[in-house]
């Protein structure tokens, strides 16, 4: 763990409202893209002079494709109902990182220019002028948002924050002002194929390692196929799976139950990555760049089906877009989900008997559960209303004896996010990382000191990584966060099924 | 945004994040150099780590994957250092992208 040269949030005996700290996180911003990386994504490599009238123009076109966007801005009756909910608020203490106040920053703009009152009496109705001041308040607290939607399921009107972020993130990068960690990265998925840069032959050997790992471990030859012609499955893995810790330990997971299900498989290595950053800054034609090297890989290597790995806002992405974004994916075989969920695989073979678990080999773990936002609040598995939330837990209850769910105000459709989604995952973002952890910890130290809980699964990168870093500060060991896939790896029965 | 690392007489020209902005600008002070302003001196051990970054990233374009490196690590310093947390001890930024840093690679991206 690094040190630091803020606060860290004390964890008190239950979640309260903080004082407030206007200004606190003023001087958080991540940091802009170079040109290099703007022009890559086809937007302005810098500011661009008349960037106040471009912005507006920007914002009608918005609301013009967007009609939601527009009720967003219009239906606020600052009732108050979202200002304690979101997580770098209640880590924070600065007053604009109350939803209601962000929105605020591009709701003042729209008013000024697309309502009558703002454009006669602006003072009166909050209305105000981008100016350069208002550009770098945009700057700074639209990336204090990570697009979780908590706030959005206690607005009596349902005001989705993150749809005004993501509008917000558009204008600026339409304007020449981009978020270096998410351009640079989107730039990579299209050159190299995904988040990391991770080129095919690297790829290759990575994979080759892993077998090895795991015939060690096992001694069965579990493959990780790659460019397999044929195949009856592509999955997509978010790239950190075959990077990091411990999202890789899901991948050997993944690995086994194919195996295990005697179901032929294949990564792509043009198509290697699940994440769609391109979400995260609210512009549709990037995203679908993205998505189309998956529908691509998959006609190319001839799959018929499609399994999406641990990735919470890919499964977002996947689940609620891809079909007109990308679609229509009418050449995989209509008897499966389109796409599927590595989750929903997993627990349908479980359930059938296909994949047989051994409990105890979890037995040095007591296990909870972290929603992921993205999947939580904008997606479902399974076949009916909540399964996003039953299945996961299914599969955990049959690989541990020991699952203790967190406090039910922080799961479920009311999950904190992990404080790093949304394109926050940045180093120069640690404080507000740390910060915005504070209801996930604060939820996690009880189950561990009523239940003696160790551990915390999940089913999403960002939150992997984030937790891993985040962890420390709070007095938890950095394994603390382990993938649900880790499980079945650590449960699955190897070998032939008697 | 360019920043510098001082190195005897001269200084070579870092990004915001402090990664080279040349990654042909590498030599061993620069290593010690970015070292120094973390507080860190380098041992051998840490140079097995950078070395082994080195060797990788000319064959392959990018970083290793933790588990690779941790093998590698494993072979070369014993078994008992061929994990993750060893790698922590050496770089407690994260092996990741404290070491790459060190080793004149490009910043790791991603979910990670």
């Amino acid at each position: 763990m690094a040190k630091t040269d803020f606060e860290i949030p004390v964890i008190g005996d239950y979640l309260q409202t903080p004082d407030l700290h206007p200004g606190a996180m003023a001087k958080s911003a991540p940091f802009k893209a170079a040109a290099k990386h703007q022009q890559a994504l086809g937007f302005p490599g810098e500011l661009v002079e008349n960037w106040e009238e471009l912005a507006v123009a920007k914002l009608a076109e918005l609301l013009k494709r967007y009609r939601s966007l527009r009720v967003y801005l219009d239906a606020c009756v600052k009732c108050g109902a979202c200002t304690d909910k979101c997580h770098f608020f209640l880590g924070t203490g600065d007053p604009k990182n109350m939803p209601v106040a962000r929105q605020d920053l591009l709701r003042c703009v729209y008013r000024r220019h697309f309502t009558l009152a703002g454009r006669l009496f602006p003072r009166l109705v909050g209305a105000r002028d981008l100016d350069a001041d208002l550009l770098e308040e945009w700057y700074r607290y639209f990336h204090q948002c990570s697009q979780c939607r908590r706030c959005s399921v206690f607005c009596p009107f349902g005001i989705d924050t993150a749809e005004i972020s993501m509008a917000a993130r558009e204008i600026l990068d339409e304007i020449g002002v981009g978020e270096k960690y998410c351009n640079e990265i989107i730039g990579k998925v299209h050159t190299v194929g995904n988040n990391l840069g991770l080129p095919a032959p690297a790829l290759a050997n990575t994979l080759e390692g892993l077998e090895e790992d795991v015939k060690e471990d096992t001694g069965v030859d579990v493959r990780f196929p790659l460019d397999v012609q044929g195949a009856e499955v592509l999955l997509i893995a978010p790239s950190a799976d075959f990077f990091a810790e411990p999202h890789v330990d899901g991948l050997i997971g993944y690995a086994k139950v194919f195996h295990q299900a005697g179901i032929s498989w294949t990564l792509s290595s043009y198509a290697s990555e699940a994440a769609n950053f391109a979400l995260f800054i609210g512009n549709y034609a990037q995203m679908r760049k993205v998505a189309l090297r998956i529908r691509k890989a998959a006609i190319d290597l001839g799959v018929r089906r499609i399994i999406v790995g641990e990735c919470g806002h890919a499964w977002r992405v996947a689940y609620s877009f891809w079909n007109t974004l990308a679609g229509p994916f009418d050449f995989l075989d209509p008897r499966y989900p389109i796409p599927q969920h590595i989750v929903e695989f997993t627990y349908d073979l479980i359930r059938r008997g296909v994949v047989k678990l051994d409990k105890e080999a979890n037995d040095h773990m007591k296990l909870t559960f972290h929603d992921s936002c993205n999947v939580a609040r904008a997606t479902r598995m399974g076949d009916r209303p909540g399964g996003q939330f039953v299945l996961p837990r299914e599969v955990i209850k049959a690989s541990c004896n020991h699952f203790f769910d967190m406090t039910p105000e922080s799961i479920g459709e009311k999950t904190f996010c992990c404080g790093g989604g949304g394109g926050l995952l940045t180093d120069e973002l640690l404080e507000l990382r740390v910060k915005g952890a504070l209801p996930r910890m604060q939820a996690l130290r009880e189950v561990h000191e009523e239940h003696g809980v160790t551990h915390m699964a999940a089913i999403c990168a960002i939150c992997k990584s984030q937790f891993s870093k985040v962890l420390p500060y709070y007095g938890f060991p950095m394994d603390t966060i382990v993938s649900l896939h880790q499980l079945v790896s650590n449960a699955i029965r190897m070998g032939i099924n008697s | 945004m360019t920043a510098a690392v001082a190195i005897k007489d001269s200084e070579v020209a870092v990004d915001e994040e402090g990664y080279l902005v040349n990654l042909a600008d590498w030599n061993e002070e620069v290593a010690n150099a970015m070292a120094a302003e973390d507080n860190i001196a380098l041992t051998e051990n840490h140079w097995e780590v950078i070395n082994f970054l080195r060797d990788y990233y000319a064959e392959y374009q990018v970083a290793p994957a933790i588990r690779v490196l941790t093998k590698a690590i494993g072979k070369k310093l014993g078994p008992e250092k061929g994990n993750s947390k060893y790698l922590y001890e050496l770089f407690p930024y994260g092996p990741a992208k404290q070491a790459c840093r060190y080793a004149g690679l490009p910043k790791p991206t991603g979910c990670i």
